[in-house]
């Protein structure tokens, strides 16, 4: 197995805070990586780093041998490393279909001026894209809803469309930002299942950010644990179980809220 | 690729020959050629209008116009009157020039959102204004007068437009091309928002942060938009210069800057022929509270209260079809 994405001594610090601090860990191709670790515990800080929505102080994130870390998000995502997003962030006032259609900017052949003009390009663009819209739908499963507004679907749908979204662009990396939170169990085994399937019909390898245990130790190959900027461990599943020091972060603290 | 459906064709049909022929053909026999005066600011201001609601298109709300439509009068006046520019010529060129210099303006201030854009945008009026009174090639406060009028435009002795000074009546002229200006900025507009430039602003108005991660390079996006928005500010001031044959340092100032934004959220910020009717309305809508004096402003600022809460997607959400093409 090779190593897809490489975080290297990434450190992040918010004036005295450091809410990352010297963070290494490889993705390996194809596979299923969680980060997890109790609240603040630089996750999202770290998520960010790796889609460069925000810049690291010092390390460095590589895909492919290549830095992706301090670069703007759309060079990011044209590389093949496409973040999702928390919640409610979509397309509000688009159908699930047009934002699908939206999202396949990347895969444009024709310039914005050829498709003003409509030359022969941009006309067979326009068609795949329908094409590549009407088929995504489909493997999501999501045809009874293609014409919805997205502001009309519930929760679960809303993170399904996100997902949907992301693989629009066609990644090779997709970066999931809490794709459980705030689903039931049956919602989160949906989740689960689609997120398997994301990476095993289309080779994509998934690194997620997630609180929800039960889930990350299902679908998780390896788990990354941070706590309090640190990495504290790395490991398969049932490795991150038995890990003493993951036991005392999640439940050596008072204020935590999730347990193991 | 939209098509047209023979609603939206007949729609299309009305509406040229309408302003054509139907409209000269009632001044002409009614006599109020100072109809055509009106009617020609109309479509101008229609063409600054159009420009504003792009860039509310990408969500940034552009109190701003005026500054562009007076650098293209000025733009256009000095190409005319110190470099002996043929008008025709110097047109594209002001709205070139006040594109440009959109775009260096618009880098720094394009990161800005909500109110903080529409702050900076604000005072943009009143910079160009200051800096036109101080420049020497400007004239300062004097302004640039006694422009000449377009001069004729041939092709292999062909006369395809008449030189406007020779012509009997110049202000139907005017109307003519700034109806033709505008048949063109709309066409092209509709044309904009429905191509993939459209549905990336689209996209963009609706979520940045989400633009960007599917790989939509989203500063060049709004420099872009910016760049056409105040391309069409300066088409449109330099026609105006043209047809007043003078531009002042308060030839458009920031109540100006104001109308054109309002022209957008009157007509309404979903329709692309939104900035059009909603410029219409509100000039016209001025012109017949004349009438009432002092109470003119009052009431006309009411007015608007009003038709913005009961209609606050704009005049065009009482649209019978489905002529406005929301980028779908």
């Amino acid at each position: 197995m090779s190593n897809l994405l490489e975080v290297r001594h990434v450190t992040k610090k918010f004036g005295g805070l450091t809410a990352n601090n010297n963070i290494s860990f490889n993705v390996h191709e194809n596979e299923i990586l969680s980060v997890i670790g109790p609240n603040g515990a630089g996750k999202s800080t770290l998520f960010k780093m790796i889609s460069s929505f925000l810049p690291t102080t010092s390390g460095e994130v590589l895909f492919r041998g290549e830095r992706i870390s301090n670069l703007k998000p759309h060079v990011v995502a044209r590389k093949g490393v496409v973040r999702t997003f928390q919640e409610t962030t979509i397309f509000k006032s688009m159908t699930v279909r047009e934002s699908i259609v939206v999202a396949q900017h990347l895969r444009a052949r024709a310039s914005l001026a050829g498709y003003f003009w409509g030359t022969k390009t941009a006309h067979e663009d326009v068609d795949s894209f329908g094409q590549y819209a009407d088929d995504l739908i489909e493997f999501l499963g999501m045809t009874p809803i293609a014409h919805e507004l997205a502001s009309n679907l519930p929760q679960g749908n809303l993170r399904a469309l996100g997902i949907a979204i992301g693989l629009a662009t066609d990644p090779q990396v997709l970066l999931l930002d809490e794709p459980f939170a705030g689903m039931n169990h049956d919602e989160t085994m949906k989740m689960v299942n689609l997120v398997r399937k994301v990476r095993d019909d289309r080779g994509v390898t998934v690194l997620l950010v997630e609180h929800d245990m039960p889930a990350v130790m299902n679908i998780s190959d390896r788990i990354v644990v941070l706590n309090f900027g640190e990495m504290i461990a790395e490991g398969t599943p049932s490795d991150i179980q038995n890990n003493d020091k993951v036991i005392e972060a999640y439940l050596g603290s008072a204020d935590d809220e999730i347990g193991i | 690729m939209p098509k047209l459906n023979t609603f939206q064709w007949a729609g299309l049909a009305a509406f040229l020959f309408a302003v054509f022929f139907a409209v000269p053909a009632f001044v002409a026999a009614s006599g109020r050629t100072d109809l055509y005066y009106t009617l020609t600011s109309v479509a101008l201001l229609s063409i600054a209008s159009a420009g504003v609601w792009l860039t509310f298109y990408i969500g940034r709300i552009n109190i701003g116009q005026g500054a562009f439509a007076l650098i293209g009068a000025y733009a256009s006046a000095i190409l005319v009157t110190k470099a002996g520019m043929s008008f025709w010529l110097s047109l594209p060129l002001a709205g070139l020039f006040a594109a440009g210099v959109a775009i260096l303006i618009g880098l720094p201030i394009l990161r800005l959102r909500g109110v903080y854009f529409a702050m900076i945008s604000l005072v943009l009026t009143q910079v160009v204004t200051l800096t036109a009174l101080a420049l020497p090639i400007t004239n300062g406060a004097k302004g640039i007068t006694s422009i000449p009028l377009p001069g004729a435009v041939s092709v292999f002795g062909l006369t395809l437009i008449p030189d406007f000074a020779t012509l009997e009546n110049p202000r139907l002229a005017f109307y003519y091309t700034a109806c033709a200006l505008m048949v063109i900025t709309f066409a092209a507009m509709y044309r904009l928002v429905n191509s993939r430039l459209g549905h990336l602003c689209r996209s963009m108005q609706q979520n940045e942060e989400l633009a960007a991660s599917i790989g939509v390079n989203i500063a060049y996006i709004r420099i872009i938009v910016f760049a056409i928005s105040s391309f069409l500010g300066g088409i449109g001031g330099a026609m105006f210069g043209s047809i007043a044959q003078s531009v002042y340092p308060s030839s458009f100032q920031v109540a100006d800057s104001v109308n054109f934004m309002l022209n957008c959220f009157l007509g309404g910020l979903g329709y692309v022929f939104g900035p059009m009717l909603g410029t219409l309305v509100l000039y016209f809508g001025w012109d017949l509270l004349f009438e009432l004096g002092r109470y003119q402003l009052l009431v006309y600022s009411g007015l608007l209260i009003i038709l913005m809460l009961v209609l606050p997607n704009g005049l065009l959400s009482l649209r019978l079809g489905k002529g406005g093409g929301q980028g779908r």
